[in-house]
């Protein structure tokens, strides 16, 4: 659920103090940060590398950037919101790098992480039925393909926007582009998404009729 | 009638588009946009159904122990924040306290034989044991003044928790030296329990100095969540039972909490 907007005030000015006590030398004021936003910046990693390995590393190397960098980071701004930035930055260049250890693969793997949110236990209605069961799997392996195919800018950019909802300016400065072309970025995920999915996302759709009427 | 285009579809869909009441109302009208739409629709909910794993309530606190050993100081400021007012204070009652434990060690008289003797160690045991009580009397009276707060005036919006916040830095440098001290004693479950004061003790003192009284509740939530007061009481109690009990029964109850 997202913070409402004073608790989200509230979070931003505990930040700056933090911030300020790091700057002067109490190194564990860093730790309140660490432990406010490590569970934001792990959702954001996990969805941009789509495993939790290398998840996991981008988070520690993030706070591990924003700490030496601290001296950089302008007062006013939002901390959350800087170490966000610096997460998928880094999160961009792992994926660089996953790449070419996987370039020899011909698809890219399926992950086994979080089998236990299934999409298929996230179904709310129906009983599932051997069809849906395995057209469900089918089709969160079509995603995690049709994620992995996207470049690594087309997948950032659609992850900050429609699972993290940061604004378009955020993204282009992620990206190092301009609005207009972090948009269009925006756009051609979605599409891709969509060319790639539309065919099993009706099937699935299909298979849920079955399910109801067994 | 002019269709709206896949672009600004997906623009309408991820809240990027300038023309929203336009393609609201479109779609409102045109059934084969309306579809279209719902098509981009369902691929981006099946997305949505992908999980994330959830690295567990603790996952900050895990970054944390593997992040801290790799800050390098802030060396700039590292020497300021020891001639602190406050941690100067801290210092000064654990050095007073070692003396205290050195001096009672050397002019205790070693003919007096029995099992009620103290060893050295034991008496400094026991200091620590003193000091650490009233740490955690004091801690317990801030947090039960913090979580029954409120505003002075009742028009006010605000509560001011400046004079809480004050003392949580206070007890947050003596605590952070006691944990050490518990730590290096073989004392882990006293430790345990200081390092999750030391997280509330954080929460207090790098919060703002005016809270609303929404904002209070979350601190008092916070608090709760974790029974921080009931465990600060519990081992009060306990160390002030180690007071009184003889050194062979505090090696044996500290054993039994470090198993536990």
């Amino acid at each position: 659920m997202p913070p409402s907007v004073e608790n989200a005030q509230t979070i931003v000015e505990s930040d700056a103090v933090a911030v300020e006590r790091t700057l002067a030398g109490d190194r564990d004021a860093f730790r309140v940060l660490v432990e406010r936003h490590s569970h934001n910046v792990f959702r954001l990693a996990y969805r941009m590398t789509g495993n939790r390995p290398d998840a996991e590393e981008v988070v520690q190397e993030a706070f591990l950037r924003a700490y030496q960098k601290l001296g950089q980071f302008a007062a006013r701004a939002n901390f959350g919101t800087w170490v966000y930035r610096i997460a998928a930055n880094y999160a961009i260049d792992r994926m660089r790098q996953r790449k070419k250890e996987e370039a020899r693969k011909a698809a890219p793997a399926v992950h086994e992480e979080g089998m236990e949110n299934d999409p298929v236990a996230l179904v709310r209605d129906e009983a599932p039925t051997p069809e849906r069961l395995t057209h469900n799997l089918e089709l969160r392996k079509h995603m995690e393909i049709a994620l992995a195919a996207l470049s690594h800018s087309e997948r950032t950019a659609f992850v900050m926007r429609h699972w993290e909802g940061c604004a378009i300016e955020e993204i282009a400065v992620v990206l190092k582009s301009s609005s207009g072309a972090a948009k269009n970025t925006v756009f051609r995920a979605v599409q891709k998404l969509r060319l790639a999915l539309q065919p099993f996302v009706g099937k699935a759709t299909q298979a849920r009729a079955m399910g109801t009427e067994s | 009638m002019r269709h709206v285009t896949e672009e600004d579809l997906i623009a309408y869909r991820e809240g990027v588009s300038a023309e929203r009441a336009a393609i609201g109302e479109h779609l409102a009208m045109c059934e084969e946009c309306r579809e279209e739409f719902e098509r981009i629709e369902a691929v981006l909910a099946a997305l949505d159904t992908l999980p994330v794993p959830n690295p567990g309530d603790d996952y900050g606190r895990r970054v944390w122990q593997q992040l801290a050993p790799r800050l390098p100081e802030k060396r700039a400021r590292w020497w300021q924040s020891w001639f602190e007012p406050k941690r100067l204070a801290a210092f000064g009652a654990v050095a007073a306290m070692l003396v205290v434990a050195f001096l009672a060690g050397h002019y205790w008289k070693p003919n007096q034989v029995g099992p009620d003797v103290a060893t050295k160690e034991q008496v400094r045991e026991r200091i620590l044991v003193v000091a650490v009580g009233e740490h955690l009397g004091r801690s317990e009276m801030m947090l039960v003044e913090l979580s029954n707060a409120e505003p002075k005036d009742p028009s006010q919006k605000r509560v001011n928790i400046t004079s809480e916040q004050r003392r949580a830095e206070d007890l947050l440098d003596e605590n952070r030296l006691y944990r050490q001290t518990a730590l290096q004693a073989g004392d882990t479950a006293l430790a345990s329990i200081l390092d999750e004061l030391e997280r509330v003790l954080l929460d207090v003192a790098h919060s703002p100095d005016q809270v609303t009284p929404a904002q209070l509740e979350k601190i008092r939530q916070k608090i709760e969540a974790g029974g921080i007061l009931f465990k600060v009481r519990v081992v009060g109690k306990e160390l002030q039972e180690r007071q009184n009990a003889t050194p062979a029964q505090n090696n044996s109850t500290k054993l039994e909490r470090n198993k536990a």
